[in-house]
């Protein structure tokens, strides 16, 4: 914690001033600082490039599949297209800016002073960039960059995968290595670092989320990182994990890898309920409802993700025993999150509500994310599951609960605390215009996949049966208004950092909770005395 | 702040160690699939190897077996079973053969890998010697025919008049010096 300043003359003034010690200059601020706001935003602006660079992979994905037959790229270049936008979106994209609100909001809604450990904080930031650069410098490889997906299924990424599948392998345990270390530091300063008085069953949700969230990764990013190990050692040290010839089994493949992937799943969308269950009692001013259910809910989603992970396999033949228990167990999450679902919706019933562009995003995430539930529990039943497994259904289902969920999730968080960040007030007609524009959109985008999905539109491939054109070119004009419109989004980010009315402390009215005790924008030191929490 | 400090160590120590175990929870996966597979006969794995075993013979009822062959992409030989299908009594033991040839101009080694469906039956078939308990070499331009003995168990389930048996044949002439040194664990290894 303050053991930064033992280099410093005045090691006897241990517990500085806050108001005497800002950033330091220059870009050594940003390399070297252990600051949780400066971390915070650099995983943000992060995440926010990544974004951006898998949202162009996405969008000559759409402008290929435009119409049928084969225009603007070779296969071989849509399949490391579609790889790399998936990978940098799970990874670069939504994980990191999960990391960086939970950076910048934990340790100030809990009366913290930092995170817990700040200095292993930069490090697992730091190493970040360097884990997207050598996965993305794969793209001007020989042979290309992963084509196989970014489930990377052996043997298709062992014994026929491009020779870059070593670089993205290390890239996945550097990017490993960050998210693990990330996550102790946010429980370490969860479990260590409340303010007195800030009991468990009274933080926010959106700390609660995370810290459920961290166990989770904890719990299976090394796991992903053993399966991409034993990758590496079919491909190079001879092995046979995954080579039937060798005796090793290509099914076991998807068992570890989905024994990481369906977790992963939630890591990616609780702290999504998190921001949600914060902003809607903000702008419905009325308290949560139900916030112990919520918590129980976020729980028993967190410990049914480790028991339904083959229902992403249904169609390997697997024996009917197996298909009905994953089968019944994936349906038994419906249950904890239509507790939240509800629990929502409940807090919003008579409620005084504003439609803020925050709120605006938040109520999107619940209809939307609903949605994508809905098909999820489609999905889950084992015999109509061999009609849609690989089909344009799929995709429709997990972007409906990830873009729609997880990222305007994150969109709502921004536009939420923007002002604690920035100091200055939102500008609402350029957040509904964001907002608008990214609704109509996503739905123009995702909802004809679920269309040509049940038609029988396969995934991952750059050319479809003519009947399928009218839904894929409806689809591809979608991705372009959503894709284009975050450029309105960066805009108002940018937008926001420099002009704007001076926000207050509480900057919405309807804003409870320590983060909004502070001033806007919110000082580099906060709470280096606790708060009292009563 | 002692206190402070002692508790993150404290958090990072059981965290890290969690992080390792889970590391090797990983690769813990891949014996607990084989036990599980294989107490539970999913996955077609529980193939059995065994002795001729005085078994009852059950000719009430018969079984059809058939035979098929797969060559994944990249093996060249030609590769098929001699009769397709068979009808036998369970309890009977039965031989048939597979036949290889290699086309190509150099000697190959092949081995093959077996697979039972449905996965239900595999634990009922029980092989008493097959060309896949050993690797296969075969000169340039030779072609041999490849013996396998099997009995199915008078337990079969009722419910089961067929069970396919499936051979893939996979080229594993680069990895042959390192095998040779060790020729009688690696037919084993593959059950």
């Amino acid at each position: 914690m303050a053991t930064v300043d033992i280099d410093l003359p005045h090691v006897k003034d241990h517990d500085h001033d806050p108001h005497h010690h800002g950033p330091a200059k220059g870009i050594g601020r940003w390399l070297f600082t252990t600051n949780h706001k400066d971390i915070g935003s650099m995983y943000l602006i992060f995440s926010l490039c990544m974004f951006l660079i898998g949202g162009l992979m996405a969008l000559i994905i759409r402008a290929e599949l435009f119409q049928p037959g084969l225009q603007l790229v070779e296969p071989e270049f849509f399949n490391q297209m579609t790889t790399m936008h998936g990978l940098i979106m799970v990874f670069g994209a939504v994980m990191p800016a999960f990391v960086g609100l939970a950076n910048w909001m934990i340790p100030m809604m809990i009366g913290a002073p930092d995170m817990a450990l700040p200095r292993m904080n930069n490090w697992s930031f730091w190493i970040l960039p360097f884990a997207f650069l050598i996965l993305l410098s794969s793209l001007f490889m020989e042979g290309g960059a992963p084509n196989f997906g970014w489930t990377f299924y052996a043997p298709l990424s062992t014994t026929y995968g491009p020779p870059s599948t070593t670089y993205f392998i290390f890239g996945v345990h550097i990017m490993g290595i960050s998210s693990i270390m990330g996550a102790i530091n946010i429980i370490a300063t969860i479990l260590n670092l409340r303010a007195p008085g800030m009991t468990l069953m009274k933080m926010p949700l959106f700390v609660w989320t995370w810290l459920i969230t961290a166990f989770l990764l904890i719990a299976v990013m090394p796991v992903l990182a053993g399966v991409v190990t034993m990758m590496l050692m079919d491909i190079h040290f001879g092995t046979s994990f995954f080579n039937a010839a060798g005796g090793g089994d290509p099914v076991l493949f998807q068992h570890v890898f989905w024994f990481f992937g369906h977790p992963e799943v939630y890591i990616m969308i609780l702290p999504a309920f998190g921001i949600v269950s914060e902003i809607i009692p903000t702008f419905a001013r009325k308290r949560l409802f139900g916030y112990p259910s919520m918590v129980y809910a976020v729980a028993s989603i967190a410990l049914l993700s480790f028991i339904v992970w083959a229902h992403h396999m249904f169609t390997v033949g697997m024996p009917l025993v197996g298909e009905v228990f994953f089968m019944f167990a994936t349906m038994l999450i419906a249950v904890p999150t239509g507790v939240k679902v509800f629990n929502w919706v409940a807090t919003m019933f008579r409620g005084s509500m504003t439609f803020e562009t925050p709120m605006l995003f938040a109520l999107a995430f619940v209809v939307l994310f609903t949605i994508g539930g809905f098909s999820g529990l489609m999905l889950a039943i084992a015999p109509v599951d061999f009609q849609y497994h690989d089909t344009y259904f799929v995709v429709a289902h997990f972007h409906y609960v990830l873009v729609p969920g997880a990222v305007f999730g994150i969109m709502a968080g921004v536009y939420y605390w923007l002002p604690k960040w920035t100091g200055h007030v939102l500008n609402e007609s350029l957040g509904k215009f964001h907002f608008w524009m990214s609704f109509v959109g996503v739905n123009i985008t995702f909802f004809p996949m679920h269309f040509v999905g049940l038609a029988g539109m396969p995934r991952r491939i750059p050319d479809y049966a003519l009947q399928f054109a009218d839904f894929n070119s409806i689809a591809s004009v979608g991705a372009f208004i959503f894709g284009l419109s975050q450029l309105i989004f960066v805009y108002n980010i940018i937008h926001n950092a420099r002009v704007g009315e001076k926000a207050t402390a509480q900057v919405w009215d309807g804003a409870h909770g320590l983060e909004w005790t502070v001033p806007s924008p919110a000082p580099y030191h906060t709470f280096s005395t606790p708060p009292k929490v009563d | 702040m002692r206190d402070a400090k002692q508790a993150n160590t404290r958090v990072v120590v059981r965290l890290g160690v969690t992080a390792v175990l889970m590391f090797g929870f990983g690769f813990a996966l891949v014996p607990l699939y084989e036990v599980f597979c294989d107490i539970t006969g999913l996955n077609g794995k529980n193939f059995g190897r065994g002795d001729v075993a005085a078994l009852e013979v059950d000719r009430s009822r018969t079984v059809k077996v058939q035979f098929v062959s797969t060559n994944p992409e990249t093996m060249p030989w030609e590769f098929k079973p001699v009769e397709r299908s068979m009808r036998i009594f369970p309890g009977e033991t039965h031989q048939t053969a597979y036949f290889a040839a290699n086309p190509t101009s150099h000697w190959m080694v092949a081995q093959a890998v077996p697979s039972v469906t449905p996965a239900e039956a595999a634990q009922y078939l029980t092989k008493i010697n097959c060309f896949c308990f050993d690797r296969q070499p075969l000169d340039a331009g030779a072609s041999q025919e490849m013996p396998m003995v099997f009995v199915v168990s008078p337990e079969l389930p009722a419910h089961i008049s067929t069970i396919t048996v499936s051979y893939a044949l996979y080229d594993i002439t680069a990895s042959e010096p390192v095998a040779l040194q060790d020729k009688t664990k690696t037919g084993s290894q593959l059950l």
